[in-house]
């Protein structure tokens, strides 16, 4: 894996709620690179500041420091029009929220084309229903569907018209929340190799935030996990599963729900107790590389110990 | 109803939704029986009739839709002769409660979460006052939400996508109903939360003596929470069995598929597996058993004449040709034969 492209640096990430007085920080201190071409999963508990990094990667989170880089260009904080633009276009965020996210009193035809009009694009009238179509096809929906209201849609339809909102801007990145947790498993399949099918010829980069695990790791190159707006650990998806070592990454792949009604009965739960780590003012706790592209939070006495484990 | 272990009873059930002057079948015909106290999971794809068909029990289907035959059996009433909400109130929220697959849509923006959760305290719980605010403040510690106190103030969307799903429950719990219906429960959680919250459904059940119905799409939820699975396709219950029976064996086509296009079984950088075609029309009438068309196995009489349930042992029954003695021995795919194995990921 030689020579590959940073599509997306993000760097010291912090985006805070709440008064200046009393601020709440949602995301402290987070970097990670994207590489063009592959997908970086992130997963983390409910509240841990996914789609808020998403949402400021977008520029709807204002930033609170640090900066987010895409294509070489600093995305995050003032920027041009132009810039702004650029982002707008090439970047689309699939929303967690499938009711929430779509305009209950539009027909489907105007939601999934609304990218377009906020674009002002040039396109004929007949050139934009020719791409809503392509949009509801690709991702299993029938054409006619376009002149239906969402709310005579199941869940897991609601779903799929996002992301056909999204992919009819011909995106280069898409940030992807929990864009497959509605869907049952035989479309989640669909909506999977949709993806990876779009990405192979269209060389798109993908976000893919979620909390399935067994998804995330099936899908993503490598995997960053992420708990209370803080990264904990990002490695390669098999690397993080064959050897996880933060503890809280270590519950997280305890908790997967397996489909073996046995299995599950017997499954061990391990608990992560933010205080099990001890650390001191003396050796503060901080992002280090423990062995090439596996990154962990730890302090010294830890990062000891887990290159030991690492057998190096 | 004479059983008296059964709680809800769904006979020959149709729900029809009419939409622009067509009319869609829903639902086709399905009897199920609840059993107190139980854990019942409903899987199927998409658009299959899951929300629809629970939905019903409580008097929240769509103005366009309508119970077009059958019956629904809870405490010696028929639900379906109800008319009036004054009726249904008399069920919803009190008797049987519902966690919403859109944590958004069940929550009051305008309200504090501590607000919405302390109404349902005061409307079904025997408490007021301050009482009645403790009562608020520990059911939203009960699920998980740190710093209770603070977030009873705050407003649904100063919380995340899984922390409105659990204040959801919270609210629902806090009805103290005998039925809870848990609309995708944890499909905004993490992994963790969601054992957790799994976890506290299942020990409030103990608790309070719940009966659960679980509608998901995720069958590590499945297999972790029900005592039975009834499995869905096109608005018709296909297979219904213990936990065990439906993992380990399998006999609708259907079922089989389902299992098939499970993450867990898939190889990076090929594609899962997932099943061709569409699911049918419900605009037109469905004809036969609704999975045929995408069945590359399946037989002639599946396109013409619905399967009736065949029993396979007195608590699984699937309707399926195939379990026809006249059928052809047909196999399930050789890669769910082995789900007690295949399942587990080694931890750590
Ligand atoms: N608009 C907002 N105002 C105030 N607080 C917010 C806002 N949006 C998010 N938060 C807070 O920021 C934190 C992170 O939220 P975020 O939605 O990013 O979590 P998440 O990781 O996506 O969780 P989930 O998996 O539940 O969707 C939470 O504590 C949330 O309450
Ligand atoms: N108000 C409505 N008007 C018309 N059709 C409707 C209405 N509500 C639901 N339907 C249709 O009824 C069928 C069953 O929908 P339902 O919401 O029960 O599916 P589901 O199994 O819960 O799916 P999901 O897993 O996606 O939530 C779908 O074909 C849906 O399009
Ligand atoms: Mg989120
Ligand atoms: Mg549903």
């Amino acid at each position: 894996m030689a020579e590959r492209e940073k599509l997306l640096e993000v760097k010291d990430l912090k985006v805070t709620f709440g008064s200046k007085r009393h601020p709440f920080t949602a995301v402290d201190g987070v970097s990670f690179d994207i590489y063009r071409g592959e997908t970086f999963g992130l997963v983390g508990e409910s509240g841990s500041g996914k789609t808020t990094i998403g949402r400021a990667i977008i520029r709807v989170n204002p930033v609170a420091g640090g900066t987010v880089t895409y294509n070489g260009q600093v995305i995050s904080g003032k920027v041009s029009r132009a810039v702004d633009r650029q982002v707008i276009e090439q970047i689309q965020m699939i929303f967690q929220d499938p009711m929430a996210s779509l305009n209950e009193r539009a027909k489907v035809d105007y939601i999934v084309s609304e990218g377009l009009y906020n674009l002002h694009s040039h396109l004929s009238e007949s050139e934009r229903q020719e791409k809503v179509s392509r949009a509801l096809s690709a991702v299993g929906l029938l054409p006619e569907f376009a002149s239906r209201f969402p709310h005579e849609f199941s869940g897991g339809q609601r779903q799929r018209i996002g992301i056909a909102r999204s992919l009819i801007m011909d995106p280069q990145f898409i940030i992807a929340d929990e864009p497959i947790s509605a869907l049952d498993v035989s479309i989640r399949a669909q909506v999977l190799n949709l993806m990876s099918k779009l990405q192979k010829e269209r060389g798109l980069t993908y976000l893919f935030i979620a909390h399935d695990l067994s998804v995330v790791r099936f899908i993503s190159d490598r995997i960053g996990v992420i708990y209370r707006g803080k990264l904990m650990e990002l490695a390669e998806s098999e690397q993080l599963f064959a050897h996880p070592l933060h503890p809280y990454t270590k519950a997280l792949l305890s908790a997967i729900p397996m489909p073996d009604p046995v299995g599950e009965r017997e499954k061990k739960l391990l608990v992560y107790d933010p205080a099990c780590h001890g650390y001191t003012e003396q050796d503060p706790p901080q992002w280090a590389e423990v062995e090439p592209g596996h990154f962990v939070w730890a302090d010294r006495r830890e990062l000891d110990k887990y290159r030991k484990a690492l057998g190096q | 109803m004479t059983n008296d272990n059964i709680i809800l009873s769904f006979q020959d059930l149709d729900i029809r939704f009419t939409l622009r002057g067509q009319v869609l079948n829903a639902i086709r015909s399905v009897s199920l029986d609840v059993y107190r106290g139980e854990s019942l999971a409903i899987v199927g794809e998409s658009g299959s009739g899951k929300s629809v068909f629970t939905k019903s029990a409580m008097g929240l289907l769509d103005a366009n839709g309508v119970i077009a035959g059958g019956h629904i059996w809870y405490g010696g009433r028929d639900l379906t002769t109800f008319t009036r909400e004054k009726e249904w109130l008399t069920i919803r929220g009190k008797e049987i409660a519902m966690v919403m697959q859109d944590p958004m849509t069940s929550l009051n923006p305008l309200k504090t979460v501590g607000d919405q959760i302390l109404e349902a305290v005061l409307l079904h719980q025997d408490l007021r006052g301050e009482a009645a605010k403790k009562a608020a403040v520990q059911a939203l510690a009960a699920v998980g939400i740190d710093d209770p106190e603070r977030r009873y103030k705050q407003y649904p969307h100063e919380f995340s996508g899984g922390m409105r799903q659990r204040v959801v429950i919270a609210a629902a719990v806090a009805c103290r109903p005998k039925i809870l219906i848990c609309d995708e429960p944890t499909t905004a959680l993490d992994v963790t939360i969601q054992a957790q919250i799994l976890d506290l459904i299942k020990a409030l059940q103990k608790k309070l003596d719940l009966t659960t119905i679980y509608i998901t799409h995720d069958l590590g939820v499945v297999a972790n929470v029900a005592d039975r699975i009834a499995v869905m396709y096109a608005g018709d219950i296909v297979e219904v069995g213990r936990c065990e029976e439906v993992f380990y064996d399998p006999k609708h086509p259907y079922t089989w598929a389902l299992l098939s296009s499970l993450p867990q079984l898939g190889v990076k950088g090929q594609d899962l597996y997932s099943i061709q075609g569409t699911p049918p029309n419900l605009f037109h009438e469905v004809l036969g058993d609704a999975f045929a068309p995408r069945n590359p196995q399946a037989l002639n009489i599946d396109f013409v004449e619905r399967p009736p349930f065949f029993e396979v042992s007195p608590t699984h029954k699937a309707r399926t040709w195939l379990l026809d003695p006249r059928a052809p021995k047909v196999e399930p795919p050789e890669h769910i034969r082995h789900l007690r194995q295949k399942g587990g990921y080694p931890h750590g």
